[in-house]
C-alpha cells in the first residue's frame, strides 16, 4: 500500500490487515519464549479457539522460530526473523519467515521406530514432525533465500463444521 | 544431600526475554537420584537441563528420576535432550524414568512417540516404585 507525503512523495506505509500482528525478533534464541508468549496471547484473543489448540500451536510456533533462529545462525545472517499472526473468525495462522538459506522438509530423515535401540542416538530430527502433527495446516515454502513456514490451527466451531462434512 | 541449581549450576540466573530459565533441585531416595525440573525444556532451558543430567551422570549418579512437574513448555529440543539423558545413563547401565503429570506435555511426548520409549509417571511415587 502507498500514500503520498506531503511533498506529493510516495511513502510506504504499512499494509496491516485487521487482526494481524507482525512481530520482528533479533536472531537470538532467548527471544522464542517472547515469540510464545505473544503468539499464544493473540490466539486467546479468538472466543473460540481451544485452550489445547493454543498450546499445540505454541509448540509449533516455537519449533518454527527456532529452526529460523538456527538457519540464520547457521548462515551468518544478521536480519531479523518476522513472525506474522492472522486472527480470523475461524482460525489463527503464523507466518515465521527466516532468511536463511532454506530447507527441504520432505529430505528430513525418518527416525528409527521408538522400541529400535538406535532410536537413543537421534536426539533432533522431531521438530517437523512436530510442527505437522500440532496444526490443522503446516506448509513449508523454501529457496535459496529463505524460508516460509505457514502453520494454521482451527477454531473449535470450524472443526466442528470440518468433522460434520 | 539436597541441591539447588539455577540454570547450569551458574551462580547468575541467565534470563530470557519474557522468558524463564530452568531451575533443577534433586535429591536422593535409595538407588535413584531425583531431579525435580522446572521453567520451559525449549532451545534456551534445554542445554542447561543437559548439563545438569551430565554433572549428575560423572557424580556417578547413574539411575536418575526426572519429575518435569514444574515444567510449562517443551518442545523438540527439550525432547531431545530427555532422549540423550536416557542413553547418557543407560550407556553406564543405569536407568532414566519420568514423571509427566500434565497433560498439555504429555501430549507432545505422545505424539512424537515417546511414551513407546519412556513410561511418563504421574509421580514421583510412581516412578520409584515402578518395576525393571
Amino acid at each position: 500500500m502507498a500514500a503520498d507525503g506531503p511533498d506529493g512523495d510516495e511513502m510506504a506505509v504499512a499494509d496491516f490487515r485487521p487482526g494481524e500482528i507482525v512481530l520482528e525478533i533479533p536472531a537470538r534464541t532467548e527471544f522464542v519464549s517472547l515469540v510464545r508468549v505473544v503468539v499464544a496471547a493473540a490466539a486467546e484473543i479468538e472466543p473460540d479457539m481451544d485452550h489445547a489448540r493454543i498450546e499445540d500451536l505454541r509448540v509449533a510456533v516455537s519449533e518454527a522460530t527456532t529452526n529460523a533462529i538456527v538457519a540464520h545462525d547457521l548462515h551468518g545472517v544478521t536480519d531479523r526473523v518476522r513472525i506474522q499472526c492472522n486472527l480470523a473468525d475461524d482460525e489463527v495462522a503464523v507466518v515465521v519467515h527466516d532468511q536463511g538459506m532454506g530447507f527441504e522438509p520432505d529430505e528430513v530423515p525418518l527416525l528409527p521406530e521408538p522400541e529400535a535401540p538406535e532410536r537413543l542416538l537421534h536426539e533432533s530430527g522431531l521438530g517437523v514432525h512436530l510442527m505437522r502433527m500440532l496444526t490443522d495446516e503446516s506448509e513449508f515454502s523454501s529457496s535459496e533465500t529463505g524460508t516460509d513456514v505457514r502453520l494454521v490451527v482451527y477454531s473449535s466451531k470450524r472443526r466442528r463444521r470440518n468433522s460434520d462434512g | 544431600m539436597d541441591v539447588v541449581r539455577r540454570g547450569a549450576g551458574a551462580a547468575a540466573p541467565r534470563s530470557t526475554v519474557g522468558g524463564v530459565q530452568i531451575v533443577t533441585h534433586s535429591h536422593r531416595e535409595g538407588v535413584w537420584t531425583v531431579v525435580s525440573v522446572a521453567g520451559e525444556l525449549d532451545v534456551v532451558g534445554g542445554p542447561d537441563l543437559r548439563q545438569q543430567v551430565m554433572a549428575e551422570v560423572r557424580a556417578g549418579n547413574h539411575r536418575l528420576v526426572l519429575d518435569l512437574h514444574g515444567v510449562d513448555f517443551i518442545d523438540s529440543f527439550g525432547l531431545g535432550v530427555i532422549v540423550g539423558a536416557l542413553k547418557r545413563t543407560r550407556l553406564l547401565d543405569g536407568d532414566l524414568r519420568l514423571v509427566v503429570p500434565e497433560p498439555r506435555l504429555r501430549r507432545v511426548f505422545e505424539v512424537c512417540d515417546l511414551d513407546r520409549v519412556f513410561v511418563l509417571h504421574p509421580t514421583v511415587e510412581a516412578a520409584l516404585g515402578a518395576g525393571a
